[in-house]
């Protein structure tokens, strides 16, 4: 059964331990700037919504890779760097049209959400439940990444 | 029937449509004819290669060395002469003839040459194969003096690559400024002041009238002796300065590999005409990548994007399509990300803005941060930014999905960096609505 990462933005409260806890567990540093996920504030309407890869079908930054540096993993189904072959171009940074590839100007290489090998720390450490790890047929999912890609047909 | 299909040209658009042929018709005979002697690899990694942040097995497409193989595609280093598109066959330069049912063709584009005396020089090169790459790695040793002519899109990418080699740089363009195709007067007098600052000498606004070989016999065995540089070449500009170098990298142009198609009757403008369907004017000729002119996702126009996402999206859509699945493509997208020695810009669709459109422009010079966007009524149409390296793709998000803006236009021409808070708001909007009491 693949998963993948369910967000509620009706639960978050905007503590940001996803963010410590994914920069943690990915750049071993408590450093939201460096989190591959990123709670967004909107102050005016009292919300917080967390956003992150959904390692979508299209998966443009895969295509846009000009060295073969971003695979699918077949048993998480997420879209994971190689950092080892990533030469730093930043294409994938402007493929995605979901904006969450990105470049990390202190290493030269590219980050972004790769499910944490099937154990994402991010949804571990939400105290809420507004991100889950869910089975991906469920359908609230499918419709949010149906959403997604309405919005964003290239091809 | 087992279908035929070859492929002329084995860079990205070439590698990716076979890929996507052998997924698409399993049973089908897929033949790539490449005619450069390396394994197929991407003209992009070869900044990287020069600094030596890879090898050359790392700007190679794809790393396994059976992958081609073990996914029956025939690979061929060879060249093609000449192409009967009546009787459907191909003439190769090792001599030998091949048939084909559907051919697609991405050649590419090479690298010309100014025509200005000098340029055939020795000790001048193009920067755009692996051949050109070694050539350079040869004299861009340290401390050598480099003249780079041309500050486009791949002249800057080649740029960062020679000032980390630790050459003694000067950068020309005819230009008035840096990346002028690319980025708003600002932004590329911005990059230009940051290369400065960097130890990289450029001179915009300015020609190259010629090149010819520095001193006699004599003065370079004096500068072997002496175990000098040889300064072989002397650079002269329109404004009668003269630059002495030991290495010039021409990055001035381009020209599609087209001749061998002559009298195939294919239309072709600035590259080969093409559909929606990767489809040309002649019947079971697809073209594809660098050599093709199709649509512009923004003008509806058609156009020639040289870059690697449009390689690779117009590969995997003539795939389809040859393989009898048909693919509509909306366009390509015209969209850049350079890294001027550590200062990252892009831009991205109309960036120059539309006609009776708004713009917004920040700009903190001192910080070198700068963020353009351009509207159509509440849709954004393009833009260009510098320093931006955390959610930049949202900006082709919001272009690309024509995202109604509403209200969120005004906050944006209130302040440009809430770009992934708009997105959000726009396209999930219940899920930013506030929380019901
Ligand atoms: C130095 C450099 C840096 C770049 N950086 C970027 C970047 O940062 N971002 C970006 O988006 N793009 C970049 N590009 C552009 C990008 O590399 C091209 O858009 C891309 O390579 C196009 O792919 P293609 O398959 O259409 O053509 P190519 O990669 O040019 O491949 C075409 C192949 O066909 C071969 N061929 C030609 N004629 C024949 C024939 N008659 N028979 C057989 N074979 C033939 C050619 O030799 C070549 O190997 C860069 C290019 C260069 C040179």
């Amino acid at each position: 059964m693949q998963r993948s990462l369910y967000i509620d933005p009706q639960k978050c409260t905007g503590c940001l331990q996803c963010e410590m806890a994914c920069s943690y567990e990915n750049e071993q540093a408590f450093n939201p700037s460096k989190s591959r996920i990123k709670v967004f504030a909107f102050h005016e309407e009292g919300r917080f919504v967390p956003y992150t890869c959904t390692q979508c079908a299209e998966a443009w930054c895969l295509h846009a890779c000009p060295v073969e540096a971003i695979t699918k993993n077949p048993a998480t189904g997420a879209m994971e760097v190689n950092e080892k072959t990533c030469v730093g171009c930043k294409v994938c940074t402007i493929a995605c049209p979901f904006g969450t590839v990105n470049y990390n100007t202190a290493t030269g290489k590219v980050i972004k959400c790769d499910l944490c090998q099937g154990d994402p720390a991010c949804a571990k450490a939400c105290p809420t439940g507004a991100i889950t790890y869910v089975d991906s047929s469920w359908t609230g999912l499918d419709k949010m990444r149906a959403w997604a890609a309405k919005a964003n047909t290239a091809a | 029937m087992i279908h035929r299909y070859v492929i002329v040209g084995a860079g990205p658009a070439g590698v990716i449509a076979a890929e996507t042929l052998r997924t698409t018709d399993p049973d089908a005979d897929i033949t790539l004819i490449g005619d450069e002697p390396e394994r197929p690899y991407s003209r992009m990694a070869i900044p990287y290669l020069l600094i030596e942040k890879i090898g050359e097995e790392g700007t190679h497409l794809r790393k396994g060395n059976d992958h081609y193989d073990s996914k029956g595609i025939r690979v061929l280093r060879d060249r093609v002469e000449k192409v009967d598109a009546k009787t459907k066959r191909l003439t190769l330069k090792s001599g030998g003839a091949m048939d084909y049912d559907k051919l697609l063709v991405c050649t590419g584009s090479r690298a010309v040459r100014p025509p200005v005396p000098g340029f055939d020089l020795p000790g001048v090169h193009t920067c755009w194969t692996l051949e050109d790459a070694r050539n350079i790695a040869r004299l861009a040793e340290k401390g050598a003096k480099v003249v780079l002519v041309g500050a486009g899109f791949v002249g800057c990418i080649v740029l960062e690559a020679l000032a980390l080699r630790g050459v003694d740089l000067t950068v020309l363009e005819m230009g008035d400024r840096m990346v002028p195709r690319m980025m708003s007067p600002i932004a590329g007098g911005l990059i230009k002041s940051w290369c400065e600052k960097k130890g990289v000498r450029v001179i915009t606004s300015t020609r190259v009238t010629g090149i010819t070989e520095n001193g006699g016999l004599m003065n370079k065995l004096v500068n072997t002796l002496t175990g000098k540089p040889t300064r072989a070449l002397k650079v002269t500009l329109n404004t009668g300065e003269t630059l002495d170098a030991d290495l010039v990298v021409s990055a001035a142009g381009v020209a599609p590999n087209i001749e061998f198609l002559q009298g195939c009757g294919l239309e072709i403008e600035r590259g080969i005409l093409i559909d929606h369907y990767m489809q040309t004017n002649v019947p079971d000729i697809y073209a594809a990548g660098d050599v093709a002119q199709g649509r512009d996702f923004s003008t509806g126009g058609l156009e020639v994007h040289a870059i690697q996402p449009t390689a690779s999206e117009h590969g995997r859509t003539a795939g389809l399509n040859m393989a009898g699945v048909p693919t509509y493509y909306r366009g390509s997208f015209n969209m850049n990300v350079l890294d001027t020695l550590g200062l990252i810009s892009s831009s991205f669709g109309l960036w120059m803005g539309v006609e009776g459109g708004d713009r917004v422009e920040m700009c903190e010079p001192d910080r070198f941060r700068y963020l353009q966007l351009q509207f159509d009524g509440d849709i954004m149409v393009g833009a260009t930014s510098l320093g931006l390296t955390q959610h930049v793709g949202v900006l082709r998000g919001l272009i690309q999905g024509k995202v109604p803006l509403g209200p969120w236009k005004a906050k944006l021409m209130d302040d440009p960096t809430r770009i992934m808070e708009a997105y959000l708001a726009c396209n999930f909007a219940a899920r930013v609505a506030p929380k019901a009491a």
